[in-house]
């Protein structure tokens, strides 16, 4: 057994001119949750693709749960599970002929593939809806019904690719509670992202990925000091006034601070000092006669993340686009 | 100890070709419900040949007699190439089928489990076949209703259509092919009916080839569709046959194309899947 479950060494990946990954290196331990995180096109899905053996990596390599994602593809099929953002069920077949499909393709025997089916559908509040066909429920369901096919085969690895994208408030959670639930259980999770705050809630360590590399790796905490804690964000009412209001509050956090000319908006990173610096600020701002609009603490988002990283915004990379007629697959993330 | 690693080898073969055929079916079964549930896709494709049938046999039938041997009824000319055909259309589906798998991610799902390689592909070509079987059957209802018959009795009858069938079946593994490189449901179904058309109508299926120009002539004569289609005729017009009875030839000529294109088309269409 690895020490790691799972590792990669300057993975490389292109398709065409394009370079979707750059020379990714992760090192993920056991029983951990590993959160990736980057805006749309940072090379997400193509790692977690190489990852799932469904894609083949240029250059570089990368072991999971021990074994070579290339050289041992077929081995390592059996100890990993897949769910992605394109909730991949089929909509024709009920919930448990879903899961019990997987479960044969894991070469259960097929009353075992049964009983797991059954089991698991339970276990995520789908057994009222084991009996009808995929196509009818809610999207939160169909994002359950995709992740009890990736539990079928008892993963050791367990790879979610954008497990919350699109989904309701309500469900969010529940795929929290979940993912939280599993790795008590002792699955490595390996998980992708657009949301800072899952990551902070779900993962142990994390990895900023941005164009094909990784920009950052740390503890949730340790990527939030990097950008300084939490933000002090403040509005004047008088916009005329926005300039002597930054004067006053500018030089109160630990260093740094912007002023947005579009929106009036002043923020100053606060580090810890977070509710000394907002009472300092409304003293100063009130003896000043400056009226306010708006003041907030606010947790940094991916947005101040990728600022303090990278010096650009969190966009949304430019697509990239295959030479020649290989269709789509492959490609997002 | 080469004999050990042999007695692995075999082992492995043989677990290998036990999961391709147990995983095969697992999909065939989950193909054949989605007909069951979304009867639309089969009903529709059904309706297009009858349609071919009635519009050829009512208004082009008058017509087309003159072209043919006098006491020769245009239906029973007309319907061999019919349920060629209506196997090739209905093979398209598996292209379709293909195509909608890959774009709901239910192909990344299957390439991440242990799951045999090949069994995603002979899952639906199977599963596809199975409509196509349908399909002919009913055609033979219809045919039977304008007219047809079996002139040359019931067992080569019975081997027309399973001819009919296993054509059906090859062209499954062409459009396997054209679905796992094209990716899209649309392309699928436009390139697919220019696949078809020279092969289909450029042939003996509804008219004689005789009255073509010579280059026409001579692609219908080394075009197997119409190859298999006057194999299906020696089998169901008997002594009506105008071109008299070639069925040896034509049965050598109509398998050594079944396997050619099966040759070619399955290993491609695999290769393609595991690289896709």
């Amino acid at each position: 057994m690895a020490d790691q479950m799972i590792r990669t060494e300057a993975l490389r990946k292109s398709f065409g001119n394009v370079h979707a990954l750059k020379g990714v290196d992760l090192d993920v331990e056991p029983a951990t949750v590993f959160g990736l995180l980057g805006p749309n096109g940072a090379g997400k899905t193509t790692t977690v693709r190489i990852l799932t053996t469904l894609l083949a990596p240029d250059e570089g390599h990368a072991e999971v749960a021990g074994f070579d994602v290339v050289r041992d593809a077929e081995p390592l099929r059996h100890v990993i599970g897949l769910a992605g953002q394109s909730a991949a069920v089929d909509e024709n077949l009920t919930g448990l002929e879903n899961i019990e499909m997987v479960g044969r393709l894991y070469h259960l025997p097929a009353p075992e593939a049964k009983r797991r089916a059954v089991e698991i559908l339970d276990r995520f509040e789908l057994s009222a809806a084991a009996h009808r066909t995929a196509k009818t429920y809610s999207g939160g369901m169909r994002r359950r019904l995709d992740l009890c096919a990736s539990l079928v085969g008892r993963p050791t690895v367990l790879f979610l690719d954008e497990p919350t994208t699109g989904l309701d408030p309500r469900s969010r959670i529940e795929m929290w509670d979940i993912i939280r639930e599993l790795q008590s259980e002792g699955t490595t999770i390996l998980l992708t992202t657009q949301y800072l705050d899952e990551v902070d809630r779900l993962a142990d360590r994390i990895a900023v990925i941005d164009v094909g590399r990784v920009i950052a790796e740390g503890t949730s905490d340790e990527l939030k000091m990097r950008v300084g804690g939490e933000v002090l964000a403040i509005r004047v009412a008088d916009r005329s006034r926005v300039g002597e209001a930054a004067g006053q509050v500018l030089g109160l956090g630990p260093g740094g601070g912007a002023v947005d000319n579009n929106t009036g908006e002043v923020t100053v990173p606060v580090g810890d000092q977070g509710p000394a610096i907002l009472t300092e600020a409304v003293r100063r701002l009130d003896a000043a006669g400056i009226a306010l609009a708006d003041i907030a603490l606010r947790r940094p988002t991916l947005d101040d993340v990728f600022m303090a990283l990278t010096g650009h915004a969190a966009e949304e990379a430019e697509e990239p686009k295959e030479n020649g007629k290989r269709g789509r697959r492959g490609r997002r993330g | 100890m080469s004999a050990t690693v042999t007695a692995e080898r075999t082992v492995d073969t043989e677990r290998r070709l036990r999961y391709a055929i147990s995983d095969g079916w697992v999909l065939t079964k989950r193909n054949l419900i989605t007909y069951v549930r979304k009867p639309d896709l089969l009903v529709f494709s059904t309706i297009q040949p009858v349609m071919f049938v009635l519009l050829f046999v009512y208004v082009f039938g008058g017509a087309m007699k003159l072209a043919l041997p006098p006491g020769l009824p245009y239906v029973d000319f007309l319907m061999p190439g019919i349920f060629v055909q209506t196997a090739i259309f209905a093979a398209t589906q598996t292209g379709v089928g293909l195509a909608e798998d890959l774009k709901k991610g239910l192909v990344d799902r299957f390439r991440s489990l242990p799951m045999a390689r090949s069994a995603v592909l002979s899952g639906r070509t199977l599963a596809d076949s199975a409509a196509i079987a349908f399909q002919v059957v009913l055609m033979l209802v219809v045919a039977v209703l304008v007219g047809f018959r079996l002139h040359a009795g019931l067992p080569k009858g019975m081997l027309a259509l399973a001819g009919a069938l296993s054509v059906g079946y090859a062209f499954t593994w062409m459009f396997a092919l054209a679905g796992l490189s094209l990716k899209s449901v649309e392309a699928v179904q436009a390139a697919s009916f220019t696949l078809i058309f020279p092969f289909v109508f450029a042939s003996s299926a509804f008219v004689p080839a005789d009255t073509f120009p010579d280059w026409l002539q001579s692609w219908s004569n080394v075009n197997p569709v119409s190859i298999w289609v006057d194999t299906f005729r020696d089998l169901t017009l008997g002594p009506l046959n105008p071109s008299g009875e070639n069925l040896m030839t034509h049965l050598w000529q109509s398998t050594a194309w079944f396997l050619a294109i099966l040759v070619i088309f399955v290993p491609l269409s695999v290769r393609l899947y595991r690289r896709t």
